[in-house]
């Protein structure tokens, strides 16, 4: 019962670090170069086909599962699919997208936004959204955004919120300089991690745990009291499993999150378009945690959960 | 490429990256104090269990299969797998300390066991023989003769096993400890790689530092008869 998330994250992590260590860039190992095919192709008598589509995505399983979904619901639609998961964070796929080693990832409105664009100060799904298409670089576009929204989130365990009568953000500033924050690395960094908590809550945590194994070993970290606030994603199986509280974020430090896809303009014609936007009138927060939990808490192969999503459709 | 170097340099240079809780410096302290704890650790297990092979002749074939098994065991996977099982269990910091430690202890083991087996067996026959001639007990022989001649072989097991320890320490970092590590794994997060590359220069430059320290820690207590310089002369 436990082995599989171990095993899962070690070979998560082993994939991430093995990346990391292949030189300069971690995504340009056997491109196949893609997009030029496409290029040459579109560029010549634009023929409707455009190719194979290169789907990604980051080092987290729901969006592993989000990639499965758009692979089904593309190779269902006649387009030919490969896919390249597990790349890392957002910083290390976007360089993907730019080298052309991948065409297509499962992207989240507000992450995305605040990457392009780290003075944004919009957070309603729709300000956010044209905030994204604004910043967006040259050959990249996004396509219709869904109702599922995977936000970060900071949650504690029920007892600490029982004892400090904390039921949002802002309730713990009086407390902050005596709780240990956990959460991954790139956290610490972001404009919306610890810098923000501090310039829009005021919160001075007693310290930072950067916990790089995965959501895994930060909700560990939490149910066993080595960190006292923890941030996870809002989709997280672990929040309804471990009953832990999710702290209200009044002042929206954390954007808006909708699923959308982000993709290569060289791979987009209307039969891949058709497909991802059906995807994303389909998916909803509450229809994509389920898919989780089925992934993450039972151990199903997240293609498998993805192609009966599909179908389903 | 020369951005990168340059910007790597500026990174390593920067006074402000030395300083403070997370700086260069405290990194490094914290790596060291890790580091040691790990190679004291293995060398209590290494040491005695090595004499012993060596001085008896027992179990040598358990003691090169078994070294050579324990070298194939995935640092990464040890890691995760003891912080998955322990960290239930444990309170606070040792949570995440002891199993980085039991990974670096598992990497260290094997070297200094067989170094210091290795050692004990290339004793001379004659002088051993001799020593048993004279009258020395079986401890006496190994007190006397054995590990006074092993000690070369056992300060390189030892050397090899710490520059192993410094360089896989910087694992500890995914779990949320400090050491040289840190800057490898937040560098990658956030894609800094002046801060990565610096941090992989930094570790390097520790391991180089202390292997020189343990080699002068072994010109210092090896008997002056069996150092190779001697030998020259």
């Amino acid at each position: 019962m436990r082995r599989t998330p171990v095993l899962a994250l070690a070979l998560t992590t082993a994939m991430t670090l093995a990346a990391c260590g292949s030189g300069d860039d971690p995504l340009a190992t056997d491109a196949g170069s893609p997009t030029e095919d496409g290029t040459a192709t579109s560029g010549g008598t634009g023929e409707g086909e455009g190719g194979e589509v290169i789907v990604g995505s980051a080092n987290f399983p729901e969006n592993v599962l989000l990639a499965e979904i758009y692979a089904a619901a593309l190779s269902d639609a006649g387009v030919e699919v490969t896919t390249r998961l597990n790349i890392g964070s957002r910083e290390a796929y976007m360089a993907g997208l730019d080298d052309g080693s991948i065409d297509l990832i499962p992207e989240y409105t507000g992450g995305l936004a605040t990457y392009l664009n780290p003075e944004i100060t919009v957070t309603s799904s729709e300000e956010v959204l044209a905030d994204a298409q604004e910043n967006l670089p040259e050959g990249l576009q996004l396509l219709e955004i869904s109702d599922a929204e995977d936000k970060d989130s900071l949650v504690v365990t029920q007892e600490t919120a029982d004892e400090l009568g904390v039921a949002s953000i802002a309730d713990l500033e009086p407390h902050a300089g005596d709780l240990v924050l956990g959460g991954p690395p790139e956290f610490e960094s972001r404009p919306n991690g610890v810098d923000g908590l501090q310039e829009v809550y005021g919160l001075e945590f007693a310290e930072f745990r950067s916990l790089a194994a995965g959501s895994n070993l930060t909700v560990q970290a939490l149910r066993n009291g080595q960190v006292d606030v923890a941030n996870i994603f809002s989709t997280d199986p672990a929040i309804e499993e471990n009953s832990f509280v999710v702290l209200e974020d009044p002042e929206s430090l954390f954007a808006a999150q909708n699923v959308v896809p982000l993709i290569s303009s060289d791979v987009v014609n209307p039969a891949v378009e058709d497909a991802l936007n059906a995807v994303s009138a389909a998916l909803t927060t509450e229809n994509l945690t389920a898919m989780m939990v089925e992934v993450v808490s039972e151990g199903q192969d997240p293609a498998a959960v993805a192609r009966t999503f599909v179908d389903g459709i | 490429m020369n951005q990168t170097v340059l910007m790597t340099w500026e990174w390593l240079t920067d006074p402000a990256n030395w300083q403070g809780r997370g700086g260069i410096l405290a990194q490094s302290l914290e790596h060291l104090r890790l580091s040691f704890v790990a190679l004291l650790v293995a060398a209590l297990i290494a040491v005695p269990t090595g004499l012993w092979v060596g001085h008896t002749g027992r179990l040598r074939w358990a003691a090169v299969n078994l070294t050579g098994a324990v070298r194939a065991i995935p640092s990464l996977g040890v890691l995760f797998v003891a912080v998955l099982l322990l960290l239930p269990r444990l309170r606070g910091e040792l949570a995440f300390e002891l199993p980085a430690l039991i990974v670096l202890v598992a990497l260290a083991v094997p070297p200094i066991l067989s170094g210091t087996y290795a050692g004990v067996d290339a004793t001379d026959p004659a002088a051993r023989d001799a020593a048993r001639g004279v009258g020395m007990t079986g401890g006496q022989v190994l007190r006397q003769v054995e590990i006074p001649g092993a000690l070369p072989l056992i300060m390189s097991g030892l050397r090899s096993a710490m520059l192993q320890i410094i360089g896989t320490a910087t694992i500890a970092a995914i779990v949320g400890l400090g050491g040289l590590g840190r800057f490898l794994i937040d560098g990658q997060a956030s894609r800094q790689y002046d801060q990565m590359a610096g941090g992989a220069i930094a570790v390097a430059a520790l391991a180089l530092l202390v292997d020189q320290a343990l080699a002068l820690l072994q010109r210092v207590v090896v008997s002056p008869g069996l150092s190779s310089a001697a030998r020259v002369r």
